[in-house]
């Protein structure tokens, strides 16, 4: 008998399978094609991580020990889903607008961005998620345990401890490679998704299979099935009344602020619509997966020996009957539960802890925050990859320390109590504006402090961490402060003691803290975009602009979010401003914009902090706090439409100053025009004049003087031709009538040409270039884009200070253009003449007069002619061009 | 020894061109070629007249004449202003801040030289 061998290769099989549809789903959604992966069917599967092995297994052994009681865990849920999708609503609605990553990241956000409390919420976090990872490794290998009891040639292969942790291991492999290959959380794990849609399926499937067998194949049909259910105990309805409302208050709770929950219900949530379709597909999922939990139940009790785990009966039910197939997919559906929860909650978490703790601290030992060098994405990335590794290790951890021991009902309750404490702050922060930073963290602080005290360390059992005596007298002999009786309110379950203490004495503590402290100013604008999140569109205005150095903020995004993404960010707001090129105005809105980007890589608190360092100071404007004031929603509307006025008219003012600044600087330079064209005309002119009348009337000159008199002669006659040829050629090109000579070629070789022509072999600038970038197809004027590359080469030949100077050109595609990028390391070219130098007779600096001024806006025209742009490129290090041209040469000319 | 004269240009092939001219005429020609220092030159060789382009690098031909006749030294040195921007107003700029005279490139060898001879005679 061969079930185990078979069970391991089903498994890695399934696994396989597993990392395929997550690979194919991240590659469709990769292309555009990911559609279907926006379904509403697939949101609703990706909640069913609800469902954990605790439900796929545990739900039967809860059934056989305390009867209908475990329809609790389910109950909670089906209230939220469908009496309280509004305030879901308005959950995803803030992520979405706030660029949520995490619930500490929500919760941090909204109390203004503290980082303490985000620190708080991830500490209370992990170790409330701690036991509940422990428990799906437990459920793995018991499963893997049931397996090699009905194989006893194998017996020595089923050590649960090697199991645990190959299982641990292959998580947080599947975790790292698919949670973490996208820094913006807020571009949503597709591939995981996906595969945990998938999962959702089989463990439904799973142990519906059983349950059909059970109740039609052992049972006897439906009408004996239900009759030997009347006849056993868990028939009978026997409803303690605290009891059951403290555990659907809890599952409740627990729905709402488990931070694998949040992940999947608010982070990784595409369309607020798939709310209403999961507010009723959702419930149903979960009723088919309790329909069939008691009969399981209630035929396990009859079928298995006395003392058999009632916990693993719809697997040891199915292989007590000789049913190895059915097993085998119930084994699967239990394997699907556990390893789906761990990896979403390890996502979680792990944003949550390199987020909130490593970077932080990280930003901290740099010192220079935002301004290091370096690509922070590879900091952050690999700061998340090790927290799931981290969080996964702990998990084991507590696996190996706890013993695995413990009914798995126990745990997961426990665990749901831990992270339940979440909820006052976060309620209070999403519908009550008096809530405040002191409020939620005393709150927190209580609540986790009672939790501890009454439910999570007694759950070890007696003299682990508290001893018999202090269990029984309370500590020092105080009576009211027995852990399980507090108050001297004896006699509750332990559970429902726990929960009933903690939970009031957090809102309570919550409540009071908050009435009785201040709220800064920047917890109040959140608080007011939190709550108000359906009437604002806008986002609260935490900065005065001005005083921030656009091209800062730009070096620093371009290495948090690429150079890329930053980049087009950079230019769209530029754009949306009515300024042409990469540097936005630094206005409050452009900030907040950049400042909600970065927050989906890093979190809220970090990247206000980061932005905070380039700006100075965070201050908050007297029109902010105005809007905070306004109570009504009169003044509301008052209000956001002068602000929509004045807004409108602060753009039309800056744009009537920017355009009167470049005509005042167009006026004088086209006055300079004419005494520039006479100035490089006349000065040729003048020593062609001055020696051709040395030779003609000075006698007695020697054979060495005429001949040198005569060479100036020709090559300033070479000059003037070639000035001419550039004013017309330039001329020709501004009046649209140049005839483009288009060939195919490649990039590579037209490089390589304009190199070779500017003598850049033997000069001291070095040319630093990717070539197999380069082989890039085009059908293009070849030769006027060469003549454009030369120009480049050229001027990075003639104005590049650095000592050793080196031009880098990099070639990439993007968006249907060909991009290619020349970088040099001088000093770059002032910002105030950055918007002049294509203008003619441009020079920077008029210390190094190499040519006429024409080059860069003969360059200008000839990419206009081709279709494509050539643009300065700012926050380089260096003076850095870039052209782009299209991929798909669209004839421009005709 | 002849008079000494500096010339105050940056295009090498024109200050070789009016060097030739003026040695052979007589002169002792010294040359310079950037603005920065062109005043400091001329306080330092003290020549009998000047003669001074406008589009010098580091500084303009204009703000050097200026200096210069704010100068009780050289407030009535002879300057020739030479410049290829040809418009009138440069002309008329050139008048008002106290140039000698004013002539606009290409210029005809002989004229400067008959240029020269009047502001300084021989």
């Amino acid at each position: 008998m061969a079930t185990l061998n078979i069970l391991v290769a089903v498994c890695l099989s399934y696994v396989a399978l597993l990392f395929a549809v997550a690979f194919l789903a991240e590659r469709a959604a990769l292309r555009g094609r990911g559609g279907w992966l926006r379904s509403p069917i697939v949101y609703t599967l990706s909640l069913s991580i609800y469902c954990t092995a605790w439900t796929f297994y545990g739900a039967v052994g809860y059934a056989a020990r305390s009867g209908l009681e475990y329809l609790t865990i389910y109950i909670g849920p089906t209230l939220v889903m469908i009496g309280w999708w509004w305030g879901l609503r308005k959950m995803v609605r803030i992520g979405r607008t706030q660029r949520i990553t995490s619930i500490a990241d929500l919760i941090s956000s909204r109390y203004g961005k503290s980082n303490l409390l985000a620190v708080c919420v991830t500490c209370v976090a992990v170790i409330g998620t701690t036991p509940y990872i422990a428990l799906q490794l437990q459920s793995v290998t018991l499963s893997f345990a049931s397996f090699a009891q009905s194989d006893p040639q194998v017996m020595q292969f089923a050590d649960s401890k090697i199991t645990a942790l190959w299982v641990a291991v292959g998580l947080a492999l599947f975790t790292v490679l698919f949670g973490t290959r996208n820094l913006d959380a807020n571009e949503r794990h597709h591939g995981v998704v996906m595969a945990i849609a998938l999962e959702a399926v089989v463990k439904l499937f799973a142990l519906l299979a059983v349950g059909v067998f059970v109740v039609w194949g052992v049972g006897g049909g439906v009408s004996q099935t239900l009759a030997r259910i009347d006849a056993s105990d868990i028939g009978q309805w026997q409803v303690q009344g605290g009891r059951w409302t403290a555990l659907i208050f809890l599952s409740a709770a627990a729905f709402l602020t488990l931070p694998r929950m949040f992940q999947v219900l608010v982070v990784e949530n595409e369309d607020e619509n798939h709310l209403r379709t999961a507010s009723w597909a959702f419930p149903t999922y979960l009723m088919l997966m309790s329909l069939f939990v008691v009969p399981i139940a209630v035929m396990g009790l009859e079928l298995m020996p006395e003392g058999a785990n009632p916990d693993q009966f719809v697997l040891t039910v199915p292989l007590s009957q000789g049913q190895d197939g059915l097993a085998m997919l119930s084994f699967l559906g239990g394997f699907s539960s556990a390893t789906s929860m761990v990896i979403v909650a390890a996502i979680a978490l792990s944003t949550m802890v390199s987020n909130h703790v490593v970077m932080p601290i990280w930003l901290g030992l740099t010192g220079g925050g935002a301004m290091i060098s370096g690509d922070v994405r590879h900091v952050v990335l690999l700061a998340r990859r090790l927290s799931i590794a981290g969080v996964l290790a702990l998990g084991y951890s507590y696996y190996r320390f706890s013993g695995g021991g413990e009914a798995l009902a126990a745990i997961g309750l426990i665990s749901f109590a831990g992270v339940a404490q979440f909820l006052p702050a976060l309620l209070g922060g999403i519908f009550w504006r008096g809530a405040t930073r002191i409020g939620a963290l005393a709150g927190l602080g209580v609540g986790f402090s009672v939790w501890v005290y009454s439910l999570f360390l007694p759950s070890f059992g007696a003299d682990v961490f508290l001893s018999t005596g202090l269990m029984q007298q309370g500590p020092m002999g105080l009576g009211w402060l027995r852990p399980q009786a507090l108050f001297g309110i004896a006699g509750l379950d332990p559970v429902v003691h726990a929960v009933l203490w903690s939970m009031s004495l957090n809102a309570g503590t919550f409540i009071l803290m908050s009435l009785l402290s201040f709220p800064e100013p920047l917890e109040r604008l959140q608080g007011a975009q939190f709550v108000n999140v359906f009437q604002h569109s806008g986002n609260p205005q935490g900065w005065s602009g001005g005083v921030a150095q656009s091209e800062d903020l730009m070096v620093m995004a371009q290495r948090i979010l690429g150079p890329v993404e930053a980049q087009s960010l950079f230019q769209r707001e530029a754009e949306a401003q009515g300024l042409v090129g990469y540097l936005p105005e630094p206005t409050p809105d452009f900030l907040q914009t950049l400042e909600r980007e970065l927050s989906g890589s890093v979190g809220a608190a970090t990247a206000h902090a980061m932005v905070a360092q380039i700006m100075g100071r965070a201050t908050v404007s007297v029109e902010d706090l105005l809007a905070v004031a306004d109570e009504t929603a009169q003044m509301m509307e008052y209000s956001s439409q002068l602000e929509v006025k004045s807004t409108e008219l602060t753009r039309t003012a800056r744009q009537l100053r920017a355009a009167n600044e470049k005509l005042t600087q167009l006026s004088v330079q086209k006055d300079a025009f004419l005494s520039q064209i006479s100035h490089e005309l006349r000065t040729p002119m003048t020593s062609i004049r001055a020696f051709s009348e040395i030779l003609r009337d000075a006698d007695g000159l020697s054979e060495a003087e005429l001949t040198k008199y005569a060479s100036i002669i020709h090559s300033e006659a070479i000059r003037l031709t070639r000035l001419l040829d550039d004013l017309l050629d330039l001329s020709v090109l501004e009046n649209g009538q140049v005839s483009l000579n288009i060939q195919r070629g490649v990039l590579s070789e037209v490089l390589d040409h304009a190199a070779s022509a500017t003598g850049a072999e033997s000069s001291s600038l070095r040319i630093i270039r990717k070539r197999g970038s380069e082989a890039v197809q085009m059908q293009t004027d070849l030769d006027r884009l060469s003549q454009v590359f030369i120009n480049l080469i050229a001027n990075a030949q003639k104005y590049c200070d650095a000592d050793r100077p080196e031009l880098t050109i990099r070639v990439l595609e993007r968006d249907g253009y060909l991009i290619i990028d020349f970088v040099d390391n001088g000093t770059g070219i002032p910002s105030q003449a950055q918007g002049l130098i294509f203008e003619k007779f441009s020079r920077v600096s008029d210390q190094k007069a190499g040519g006429a001024g024409l080059g860069l806006a003969i360059c200008r025209e000839i990419m206009a002619r081709l279709g494509g742009a050539i643009t300065y490129l700012p926050g380089q290090g260096g003076a850095a061009f870039r052209v782009s041209l299209p991929m798909k040469v669209s004839l421009a000319a005709q | 020894m002849g008079k000494r004269v500096l010339v105050i240009e940056d295009e090498p092939n024109i200050i070789e061109a009016i060097s030739f001219i003026l040695s052979r005429d007589g002169w002792t020609v010294d040359t310079h070629s950037n603005g920065h220092d062109a005043v400091e030159v001329v306080r330092r060789k003290a020549p009998d007249l000047v003669i001074l382009d406008v589009m010098l690098p580091g500084k303009s031909g204009y703000d050097i004449l200026t200096e210069l006749r704010h100068d009780p030294v050289t407030q009535t040195l002879p300057v020739l202003m030479l410049t290829a921007r040809g418009q009138i107003k440069d002309r008329e700029l050139a008048e008002r801040i106290g140039a000698s005279r004013f002539m606009t490139k290409p210029f005809s060898n002989a004229e400067v030289l008959e240029v020269l001879r009047e502001l300084v005679p021989q």
